[in-house]
């Protein structure tokens, strides 16, 4: 018989705000110190009241659009109960009866062509803090900088049936999120996590199998490699009678290649949910909500379209710049300087990528203004800097980020010299001094030529159109 | 008998129309805050609450906390981990006793299940429970959260009213607070009081003591002008069996943060972080909150929700309606707040009896609406009446004593 594996994601996702949910903490948590971020709200000392960040209110509600999902207009907070040294006030801040976001749609597009996934529902909720187990004193120490860091939890629906579309659907998760500027999904910061519900039937069937639940899944990988264990043992339990399978938890163990059963639907706990009464229901007016609604971006393939149709660009290099909105944003303004985006993204795809390269630094974290930056490509396409000093004024627009290419090339000597006097003078001086390369040219040597070219370039200090130089050089040679 | 669980010395001298005290569930970080348990014994809060900020600021002082039950949900403080309160070997409260004994002007207290209530009902003391939403709960141990208000004791109208507009007023720290506006509406007589409804079946159960008063006040009121009617109230009559069910459930939400890990009491002897959650909890929480505990674990169940939990909701909701349709006609209700004005050896054999006896605090506590306990007798109001209770309350008191 043939079988089909069934799929439904929970992902969980880390809103990029400022501040944790309830309390002014920083909730960049990600690399700080232990209990560096922390204060009495979020280590759930008695006496501080939840006040909602208005700021995870809009991001939820970004992340609903994005996914095209209905906003519920009155969102309400819940409380889940459970005891685990990491979560302080013993119970987690989250949206059981009214979340913020329903019944969305996402597209993914694999080998197989193109297919929609439902979601269920979007809840914003806290994150709990971190164990860290010290195995040479055993003991655990609990850093509480992650409590109160404000999450989604996407959970979609059974749609999924194999390791391509989970990947897919993660990839296009990550990209809408991130292209709204909500979170930035990186499965090795624990940034975005992943809960994978599995169950397979046989193929045409329309009734559910047993479902397996693998809990916390943070690389793309493990979850590649999950799925296909799971969906072997799921098929060989009922083809072979290997064993009885029923509805559990279960824990992925990427090293040894398999899943251990944690706890079954009898023993998981009970988690006592009840609407918090310290936070009043949460009421999206017409205005928040148009407000978000205009401040949504462009989705990815449509600007896709519109760079290889309107503006020209190749498939290749529209794709390159898509990947990040912050590129997007970058080359757009520097087009509308420049009025020439395959200038653009040529400086885009090789020099600003470069640097960031060297820097260490994300598309997404990409700072550059792109007016600053179209200064300086049409400083260059002017002939007014050369391209390597172009190159030299965009690392100082990188330390700097209030550098103005112009004043920067004028007050470091890097434009141009249109002084064909001191470029004759230059030329005369290194003609002179070298015979023997001179001599090595008029014997057929070309590259004898591009010796001598380089050090008038040197002397000249880049600041001189090539063109000209060339042009002098041989004139020089040939008197 | 411990009437302070810890005392300010600099206070001594401090005029005792400015010295005030707190009872153990309002935070400070001068003085350590217990809620009466020995789960919090010398806890040190980092911060104090909202309401001691505003009285500081007005020049009140602070003389000490007053010891409490063990998260305020006891009849008067009876289950406190530093001792009952008694006089003449009747069980009484410390902070009626602090008022009585002319040590403070007034106390803070936090209102959970309606101790503040039967305590002035008990010794003859003003206490008003002002509108939910009125005065700020940032700083205040959470108990019943839908419910806590922060409230005032005092032997007069005239003393709770001067502490009710210190403290009332929005604040940005608690989500729950009311704007600016409306709190200052509240502490203003803007609605006399004119009619005033006696739900009788809710005086049933109340020993002859109290029937006595009731009989005092109406008679009062209306040689003040003030007419009172004999009503009948079914649904108000039930608040309390909701109120157990929502406080429970609340109650037993905010104690779980107290497990032995980060502060507060840690058992001597566990292994493992499931035997240190167990052996602390069972060691320092007593009996009524351990029974609060598994009642309000219970109706939060997956499967006792919709009957239970989500009932009380429903229940809250007619209860409200209740009121309103009440208060179409009436400017006040007139409920006794307790059912004897001393407990007997009866009462106080019955670790569970606040789970009845609170059926004349429980209609406040569940609406948020505005009580105010004079002359032995509880009068409740609409939401943001304040004033106009304490008004009433004066101008009833004192055509008492003519
Ligand atoms: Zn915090």
């Amino acid at each position: 018989m043939k079988y089909e594996t069934v799929i439904g994601l929970e992902v969980h996702v880390e809103l990029a705000t400022d501040s944790k949910i309830f309390c002014s903490c920083s909730a960049g948590s990600y690399g700080t110190e232990p209990n560096m971020h922390v204060c009495p709200a979020c280590c759930g000392m008695p006496g501080m009241l939840p006040v909602v960040n208005k700021r995870v209110i809009d991001f939820g509600m970004k992340a609903g659009m994005m996914l095209n999902c209905h906003i519920n207009r009155t969102t309400t907070f819940d409380k889940k109960n459970y005891y685990y040294p990491d979560l302080p006030s013993a119970f987690q801040t989250t949206q059981w009866f009214a979340p913020i976001a329903v019944k969305g749609l996402v597209e993914i597009k694999t080998s197989t062509g193109k297919k929609g996934i439902r979601i269920k529902q979007i809840h914003m909720e806290e994150d709990a803090g971190k164990l860290v187990h010290d195995i040479r004193e055993d003991t655990t120490h609990i850093d509480f900088n992650r409590t109160s860091v404000p999450l989604i939890e996407i959970v979609s629906e059974p749609d999924l049936s194999s390791a391509e579309e989970v990947e897919a659907y993660l990839d296009r998760l990550k990209t809408l999120l991130r292209y709204a500027r909500v979170a930035e999904c990186e499965m090795a910061h624990g940034t975005m996590r992943c809960d994978v519900n599995l169950s397979v039937r046989p193929e045409g069937s329309n009734v559910l199998g047993v479902r397996s639940e693998m809990k916390n899944m943070n690389s793309i990988e493990a979850i590649k490699r999950a799925i296909d264990y799971e969906t072997f043992r799921h098929i060989d339990a009922i083809e072979n009678g290997t064993e009885e399978l029923v509805q559990e938890t279960r824990r992925w163990d990427d090293i040894k290649g398999m899943s251990f059963a944690m706890r079954t639907k009898e023993t998981a706990g009970d988690y006592r949910y009840f609407p918090d009464p310290n936070v009043m229901p949460v009421v999206i007016d017409d205005k928040w909500y148009d407000g978000i609604k205009s401040s949504l971006p462009e989705f990815p393939e449509v600007r896709f379209e519109r760079y290889t149709t309107e503006l020209g660009l190749s498939e290749y290099d529209a794709r390159r710049l898509t990947e990040s909105i912050a590129l997007c944003e970058c080359f757009e303004a520097a087009c509308k300087v420049t009025g020439n985006p395959k200038d653009c993204v040529n400086w885009i795809t090789s020099e600003v990528m470069s640097i960031l390269g060297v820097r260490g630094i994300t598309y997404d974290q990409l700072k550059l203004d792109g007016n600053a930056l179209g200064e300086l490509i049409k400083l260059v396409s002017d002939s007014k800097v050369s391209r390597v000093n172009g190159r030299k004024i965009l690392d100082a627009m990188f330390d700097d980020g209030t550098v103005s290419p112009a004043e920067y090339a004028a007050s470091e000597g890097l434009i141009i010299s249109t002084d064909t006097d001191l470029i004759d003078k230059v030329v005369a001086e290194v003609v002179a001094a070298d015979p023997k390369s001179v001599a090595d040219y008029k014997g057929g040597k070309e590259k004898a030529l591009m010796a001598l070219f380089g050090k008038c370039m040197r002397q000249l200090k880049g600041n001189c159109d090539p063109q000209v130089l060339r042009k002098a050089l041989i004139a020089k040679i040939n008197e | 008998m411990k009437l302070y669980i810890s005392e300010n010395p600099a206070a001594k001298s401090a005029d005792i129309s400015r010295r005030i005290a707190a009872d153990d569930m309002i935070l400070t970080s001068s003085l350590p805050t217990t809620a009466g348990s020995r789960m919090l014994k010398g806890y040190m809060s980092l911060f104090g609450a909202e309401v001691l900020t505003r009285l500081d600021n007005a020049g009140f002082t602070l003389a000490g906390k007053a010891n409490v039950g063990e998260f305020a949900v006891d009849l008067l403080g009876e289950t406190s981990y530093f001792g009952a309160v008694e006089t003449d070997g009747k069980l009484s409260n410390a902070a009626a006793e602090l008022l009585k004994a002319g040590e403070v002007s007034a106390v803070i207290t936090l209102d959970v299940n309606g101790y503040p209530r039967r305590a002035a009902a008990q010794n003859g003391l003003i206490s008003l429970k002002p509108t939910y939403g009125t005065v700020s709960r940032f700083g205040v141990i959470p108990a019943a959260c839908s419910g806590d208000t922060v409230s005032i004791m005092a032997n007069d109208t005239a003393a709770v009213s001067e502490i009710f507009a210190v403290i009332a007023g929005h604040d940005d720290k608690d989500g729950t607070s009311h704007p600016e506006a409306v709190c200052e509406t509240a502490k203003t007589a803007a609605v006399p009081i004119k009619r005033i409804a006696l739900p009788v079946n809710l005086t049933e159960g109340t020993n002859e003591d109290v029937k006595g008063k009731l009989a005092a006040f109406t008679a009062s009121a209306e040689a003040a002008g003030i007419e009172v009617v004999k009503v009948e109230s079914d649904i108000i009559a039930v608040s309390n069996i909701a109120w157990n069910i929502l406080m429970s459930a609340e109650v037993c939400n905010n104690v779980s943060r107290y497990d032995g890990v980060k502060y507060g009491y840690r058992a001597e002897n566990f292994s493992g972080i499931d035997e240190l959650y167990t052996n602390s909890r069972t060691e320092a929480f007593g009996e009524l909150i351990k029974s609060v505990i598994i009642f309000g674990s219970e109706t939060l169940s997956a499967d006792k929700y919709n009957k239970q939990y989500d009932k009380a909701l429903r229940i809250r909701r007619l209860i409200v309606e209740a009121f309103a349709e009440l208060f179409s006609e009436y400017d006040a209700v007139l409920l006794p707040a307790c059912s004897a004005l001393s407990y007997g050896e009866e009462i106080r054999a019955d670790k569970y009896a606040v789970y009845t006896e609170n059926r004349f605090t429980a209609p406040a506590s569940i609406t948020g609406l505005p009580a105010v306990v004079c002359g032995s007798v509880q009068l409740i109001g609409r939401a943001f009446s304040d004033g106009s209770l304490l008004a009433a309350a004066a101008k009833i008191t004192e055509s008492e004593g003519k």
